[in-house]
């Protein structure tokens, strides 16, 4: 396996695992959160490595990857951004959102569908998809940049000014 | 003894241990409820939801209010809930009522079937499962007959290689689970899980993995709908159109309970058959697979062989192969007679070797060991199925031991003639042309052409397992009844019939007509089937001898029920 685990990160990982004495199994999400904070998406070989480091199967760890969309298994670009698609935001106005940030960052969202939910920038700038509710619905649409969260966003140039 | 709890099932009451599951209450009294995921064998996550029933119990008072009276028979009336819980994972308490009929459980049957059929592709006409579906069986009994579902049906992996031996569909999958958790629980292989859960959830094998465990095609008799099945078996045949013969495997020691699938004489599948004495409800791929041969005519023996003047062979009655046998064999005294038998011989098999050999006063009687690795699971050392029944009928206490010498008695002259049963001595024995060729007689029986009869001056074709009745015990003492699926191709016979004609065209014997008679015989001469009648022994077998001999799984098994995971 080429993976390179940075050694702080992964005695932080083991340190993690210690949380839950009776089966190693119940690490795997705190184990996956903090792999994908490091290399930003969670591939085959990062689920091989968890899977190792836990003593599972890998299907075992694909299972909880697959499951949350919130782990992402195919690589986004240098600022992801999440627009909340459900229903307050919607009628909000979230799918315009959606259309003017792909229209502003260059990104072509034809390729997506259930199993690939992440459209990246030709430059690899920006990458966006679709979130389920990201607690906010009095004020949508919001959406989220990284770690940053955006409420009423009605002016996309202003965001994206943020983030280049 | 266990605690009984009172229990009342559609009205009837009813008494079982405590910690008795309810399925399995209901079940033991014959109050049906259909399930999927739910398998005594492995443990119950509860997820098709098909076994929801109504449950009720006596009422809790109110805060001051008087408890409720129990009536003349004893018991409390029972307050019955609005909503159905699963039988599967939850078990009987006392005074509880169970009810697997009436409003409340068709509505909830009706609505759990509905939504399975709603991503199925109902594809039946061309699913192998059909026939034998618990998807067909349950809409039939329990389904509404129509959905209501009326957008698209999410769409899944097809035709997927999931191992060398299984197929998957994922569209007709019903998410019950029992695959991965059998992979896991027995197997001890976790390949399966389940990925995209939601609408999407798809069984799978991680990437470049494969389920090719030894155990797999045991998934595809698990599986309830025709979402995994067998390579081998596949658009072979219509379930419905083959007949089921139970019988037991010959492949090792353990001799695992199997059905056996077959359509005019051809056999099709074979699976396992629950023994929770011997086999729980699985069998390893190898020995189940390992039936091909018997329907290939091409390598079977059709017809019994004697050599002419030029030492060739020439298809011959059985009738005279068999005077031609014994007119070679009479020119010979009994020390230069040697027979070697085989532990794939049934008992009866083996006690009319027995016999003709004392008719014969032959030097030496011998079978040919046969061992392989052990699995830890249900595959036995011994590869041959009835090496207790040699030791037992024959006598033999060191099966095996005597091969050495019979060959140098061949060579030094001592033993002139040679006759052989259901054994290929040059690929299973360790013999070779020059230990052979010093024989002036060599007379064979076998299911198939091989090195051995080619060099044998008489050939009888022999059955093999599936074309003949009889018992065997297996490496636990069991005493186990094989039956004849099918009759042998040709004029093969069953080869306690070949011994019998062999001995009367020696002028030895009185007529025995039929398997049961010489298991009469058995038990009248060799003391431990005294007392024994064959109808006694039934589908399950009997303990007979006592061995030290366990099988692994059915340990971990045992283990698994103590721990109260599974019902076992």
């Amino acid at each position: 396996m080429s993976l390179e685990v940075p050694a702080d990160l992964e005695k932080q990982i083991d340190e993690r695992i210690t949380h839950y004495p009776v089966s190693k199994r119940s690490a795997v999400l705190p184990v996956l959160h903090l792999l994908q904070h490091h290399f930003r998406f969670v591939n085959e070989e990062v689920i091989e490595w968890a899977a190792a480091k836990l003593e599972l199967e890998p299907i075992k760890v694909l299972e909880v990857v697959s499951f949350y969309p919130g782990f992402r298994q195919s690589a986004p670009g240098k600022y992801h951004i999440r627009v909340c698609r459900t229903l307050s935001c919607a009628m909000a106005g979230s799918y315009e959102l959606m259309d003017s940030l792909c229209e502003k960052t260059g990104i072509d969202r034809s390729g997506v569908d259930h199993h690939n939910p992440i459209a990246v920038s030709a430059d690899g700038t920006y990458s966006i998809e679709f979130a389920e509710c990201l607690a906010s619905c009095g004020t949508g649409p919001v959406c989220m940049v990284e770690d940053d969260f955006y409420e009423s966003v009605d002016d996309v140039d202003a965001l994206l000014a943020k983030y280049s | 003894m266990s605690d009984l709890v009172d229990v009342q099932i559609n009205g009837e009451w009813h008494q079982f241990p405590k910690g008795t599951r309810m399925i399995e209450a209901c079940r033991e009294v014959g109050a049906e409820v259909p399930h999927y995921c739910y398998h005594p064998k492995l443990t119950s996550p509860g997820n098709c939801r098909m076994c929801l029933v109504q449950m009720g119990m006596p009422p809790r008072p109110a805060p001051g209010a008087e408890p409720a009276q129990p009536d003349e028979d004893g018991h409390v009336p029972i307050s019955w809930m609005p909503r159905p819980v699963i039988a599967c994972a939850n078990t009987v308490a006392p005074n509880m009522g169970i009810r697997t009929q009436g409003e409340l459980t068709e509505n909830v049957r009706e609505g759990v079937m509905e939504l399975m059929l709603a991503n199925h592709p109902l594809d039946c006409p061309i699913c192998d499962q059909a026939g034998e579906c618990h998807l067909q069986e349950y809409s039939v009994e329990h389904g509404k007959g129509e959905g209501r579902f009326r957008e698209q049906k999410v769409k899944k992996p097809k035709n997927v290689d999931v191992g060398p031996r299984i197929r998957l569909d994922d569209e007709r999958c019903i998410m019950c689970s029992r695959c991965i958790r059998f992979m896991d629980e027995v197997a001890d292989d976790p390949v399966l899980g389940f990925t995209d859960r939601g609408s999407h959830t798809t069984l799978a094998v991680y990437p470049g993995r494969e389920l090719d465990s030894n155990y797999s095609l045991n998934t595809a008799d698990l599986c309830p709908v025709g979402a995994l099945t067998s390579n081998d078996f596949r658009f072979q045949m219509r379930v419905w159109f083959m007949k089921e013969i139970n019988t037991i495997d010959t492949n090792c020691g353990t001799g695992a309970n199997i059905t056996v699938y077959a359509r005019q004489g051809e056999i099709f599948r074979i699976k396992p058959r629950q023994n929770n004495s011997v086999n729980s409800d699985w069998m390893p791929d190898s020995h189940r697979l390992s039936f091909h041969w018997i329907n290939d005519e091409e390598t079977r023996l059709t017809s019994a062989l004697a050599k002419d003047e030029n030492g060739n062979h020439q298809v011959v009655t059985n009738e005279n192969a068999y005077a031609i046998a014994a007119a070679k064999l009479s020119k010979y005294k009994g020390h230069e007679i040697a027979i070697i038998a085989s532990a794939r011989m049934t008992n009866e098999e083996l006690f009319m070797v027995k016999r003709l050999a004392k008719h014969l006063k032959a030097k030496i009687v011998e079978t040919v060991p046969r061992t392989g690795e052990a699995d830890g699971y249900l595959i036995s050392e011994d590869r041959n199925p009835n090496t207790l029944g040699v030791k037992t009928v024959l006598g033999l206490d060191d099966p095996g031991s005597q091969l050495e010498s019979i060959k140098d008695d061949i060579k030094q002259g001592q033993i002139h003639a040679l006759i052989t049963l259901q054994e290929d001595l040059i690929t299973d024995a360790g013999f070779t042309d020059d230990d052979l060729a010093g024989l002036d007689v060599l007379i064979s029986s076998y299911p198939c052409a091989n090195p051995t009869a080619e060099r044998s001056d008489v050939v009888l074709p022999g059955g093999c397992w599936a074309e003949k009745s009889g018992t065997m015990l297996n490496i636990q003492g069991r005493l186990q009844r094989l039956n004849k699926v099918t009759d042998g191709p040709g004029t093969t016979e069953e080869p306690w019939e070949v011994i019998r004609n062999l001995q009367q065209a020696l002028g030895g014997g009185n007529g025995i007509h039929s398997h049961t008679e010489i298991f009469n015989q058995l038990a009248e001469t060799i003391p431990v089937f005294a007392g024994v009648k064959f109808q006694d022994i039934g589908d399950l077998g009997i303990p007979l001898v006592e061995t030290d001999e366990t099988l692994p799984l059915l340990e971990r098994e045992k283990e698994r029920v103590a721990q109260g995971l599974i019902v076992g």
